[in-house]
C-alpha cells in the first residue's frame, strides 16, 4: 500500500513540477475543438449535433498524447524496473500508474470538457451527461492506454506506433461515450449505455494492470 | 455465355470483387513462395561464406 | 503422446512432415475452390431481391469469416508461445498476421463493392459488421507493425503475443457496441449481410467456399511458417543438408 501510494503521489508532484507536460495535451484538447468549430463554421443546430463526438475525439487525441510519457522517464531512471522487481505485485503499482495518469490529464479533460461543450452549444442538461461519460470514459483511456505504451515504451518511435495499437482499443469507448449524450439529447434512455460504460471501465481496470506489466515485464527484459 | 459475364447487370461490382479476391489470394500464395527461394540463395552465399 | 507433439515442435520434423502434406492440400484446395466457384458462379439460381450481385457473398463471407477465423489462431498460437515457450507456436502467431490482415482487407473490400448496389453507398458506418472488420484490420496491422518496430525479436513476439490476446478481448466489444447502438435509438437494424433463411442450393456453395478458404489459409500459414523455421535454423545441420547438397 506504501509503495502504491508513494508513486502515486511521486506522479503527481512530478506532474505539477514540470507542468508543461501536463498543459500540452490540454491546450490540445482545447485546440481541438476550436479548431473544429472555425473548420466547419456550421449552424448552431448541426454543431450541437456533433458537440458530444467533438468533445470525444478531443479527449481521445489528448490521451494519445499524454500517454507517451507515462513510462517513459521511468524507464531511463531504471524506476520501472525497480517496479518489476519489487515485492508488491507489479499490477498494483502499474494501477498507481494508471490513477496518476488519469488525475493528470483524464481528470482534467472531464472538467474541461462539459465547459467546452457549453460552447458548443450543448444545453446545461446535456453537457452534465457529457461530464458523466467523460469521468467514466477518461479513465478507461488512462488504462487502455498504458497497455499500448508498455508495449511501445523502449521504442525510439513509439509514439507513432502507440496511436496505431490503441486507436482500436479506444473506438468502443468513443462510440458508447459520444452516443450516449446523442442518444439523451434525443430522449431516450441511457441506463443501457451508462451501464455498459460502468462495465467497461471495470473490466479496463481489473485487466489492463495485469496486461500491462507483462508488456512492462517484456519491454525492459 | 454472355448472360453469365453480364451477372444481371451488376457486372462491374460481380467480377471485381472476383477479380480482386483472386489477385489477393494468388499473391498470397506466391509471395512466400518468392520468399522462399530468396532465403534459400542467401543461406547458400552464407554457408559459401562459410567455407573460405 | 506427448513425444509425439514434443517431436512435432521440432523444426525439421515440422519441415519434413509440412512439405509431403503440402502438394495434397494444394489438390484438394484447388478442387474445393473450382467446386464451390462454379456452385456459386452458375447453379445457384438468382436471388430475387438482388438480382447476381448476391453472388459476392461467395468471396466476401468466407473471407470475413477467416479474417476472425485467422485472428483466433494467431491469439492462441501467441498465449501457446508465451506459455510453454514453444518457438513453432510463436512461428505460427506470426505467420497468421499478414494473412489474417490480407483477407480482412478482401472482406472490407468485397463488402463495399457488394454495399454500392444494395445500399447505394460504399460504406456504410451503422453496420456493426464493417466497422468490426475495419477495427480488426487496424488490430493486424498493429501487431505486424510492433513486430517490426521492436528490434529484439524475442522481445517483439512476446509483446505481440501479449498484443493479440489484448485485441482478442476487444472483437467482441467492438462488434456488440456498434450492434448495440444501432437498436437503441433505431430499432432493430438487422444488418444486410444477415440472410436468416438462405436457400441451400445457395448456402452449399457458400460453405464449400469457406472450406477452400481455409484449407487455403492452412496452405499459405505452411508455407510461411517453413521460410521462417528455415530462416531461423539456416545454421543447423540439417538446414545445410537440405540446401547446400542439393542444388535445385
Amino acid at each position: 500500500m506504501n509503495v502504491f501510494l508513494t508513486i502515486l503521489k511521486r506522479d503527481l508532484i512530478l506532474a505539477i513540477r514540470y507542468r508543461a507536460e501536463l498543459l500540452n495535451p490540454m491546450l490540445f484538447f482545447i485546440l481541438v475543438i476550436v479548431l473544429f468549430q472555425l473548420g466547419m463554421r456550421a449552424k448552431p443546430a448541426v454543431l450541437v449535433s456533433l458537440a458530444p463526438a467533438i468533445v470525444w475525439i478531443a479527449a481521445l487525441l489528448a490521451a494519445l498524447l499524454s500517454l507517451d510519457h507515462m513510462f517513459r522517464s521511468d524507464m531511463e531512471d531504471g524506476a520501472l524496473e525497480q517496479m518489476i522487481i519489487s515485492t508488491q505485485p507489479t499490477s498494483l503499482l502499474v494501477l498507481a500508474k494508471i490513477i496518476a495518469h488519469w488525475l493528470i490529464t483524464g481528470f482534467t479533460v472531464t472538467i474541461v470538457g462539459p465547459v467546452l461543450g457549453l460552447m458548443l452549444g450543448l444545453s446545461i442538461d446535456a453537457t452534465k451527461i457529457l461530464f458523466l461519460t467523460l469521468l467514466i470514459g477518461t479513465p478507461i483511456l488512462s488504462a487502455i492506454g498504458s497497455i499500448g505504451v508498455a508495449l511501445t515504451v523502449g521504442l525510439r518511435r513509439g509514439g507513432v506506433i502507440l496511436s496505431l495499437l490503441v486507436l482500436p482499443l479506444f473506438v468502443p469507448v468513443l462510440i458508447f461515450a459520444s452516443q450516449t449524450v446523442t442518444t439523451y439529447i434525443a430522449g431516450y434512455p441511457i441506463a443501457a449505455s451508462i451501464s455498459f460504460l460502468l462495465a467497461l471501465l471495470v473490466l479496463s481496470m481489473s485487466l489492463a494492470p495485469w496486461a500491462t506489466s507483462a508488456a512492462l515485464r517484456v519491454s525492459v527484459s | 455465355m454472355t448472360e453469365f459475364l453480364h451477372m444481371g447487370g451488376y457486372a462491374a461490382f460481380v467480377w471485381s470483387a472476383y477479380g480482386i479476391s483472386a489477385v489477393v489470394l494468388i499473391a498470397s500464395v506466391l509471395l512466400p513462395i518468392f520468399e522462399k527461394n530468396k532465403i534459400r540463395k542467401r543461406i547458400q552465399r552464407m554457408l559459401q561464406e562459410d567455407q573460405d | 503422446m506427448y513425444k509425439w507433439f514434443h517431436q512435432l515442435g521440432s523444426p525439421p520434423t515440422f519441415y519434413r512432415w509440412s512439405g509431403l502434406w503440402l502438394p495434397w492440400l494444394g489438390i484438394t484446395c484447388f478442387i474445393l475452390f473450382a467446386v464451390g466457384l462454379y456452385g456459386g458462379l452458375v447453379t445457384a439460381p438468382a436471388d430475387y431481391q438482388q438480382s447476381d450481385s448476391f453472388r459476392i457473398i461467395y468471396v466476401h463471407v468466407p473471407a470475413a469469416w477467416m479474417s476472425m477465423f485467422v485472428y483466433m489462431v494467431m491469439a492462441i498460437s501467441g498465449a501457446i508461445a508465451i506459455i510453454w515457450r514453444i518457438k513453432l507456436s510463436e512461428i505460427m502467431m506470426l505467420s497468421c498476421a499478414p494473412i489474417g490482415a490480407s483477407f480482412t482487407f478482401l472482406a472490407l473490400v468485397t463488402g463495399s463493392i457488394w454495399g454500392k448496389p444494395m445500399w447505394g453507398t460504399w460504406w456504410e458506418w451503422g453496420d456493426a459488421r464493417l466497422v468490426s472488420e475495419l477495427l480488426l484490420l487496424f488490430l493486424y496491422i498493429g501487431v505486424i507493425g510492433l513486430y517490426s518496430a521492436i528490434e529484439d525479436k524475442r522481445k517483439a513476439a512476446q509483446a505481440v503475443a501479449i498484443l493479440s490476446l489484448v485485441g482478442t478481448i476487444n472483437i467482441p466489444i467492438i462488434h456488440y457496441s456498434v450492434i448495440w447502438l444501432n437498436t437503441l435509438h433505431q430499432g432493430p437494424t438487422v444488418s444486410k449481410f444477415d440472410n436468416p433463411s438462405i436457400e441451400t442450393s445457395m448456402l452449399i456453395p457458400l460453405l464449400i467456399m469457406a472450406l477452400a478458404f481455409k484449407l487455403f489459409f492452412g496452405i499459405v500459414l505452411l508455407l510461411r511458417a517453413r521460410n521462417e523455421v528455415l530462416w531461423r535454423e539456416r545454421r543447423s545441420q540439417w538446414v545445410k543438408n537440405l540446401v547446400g547438397g542439393t542444388n535445385q
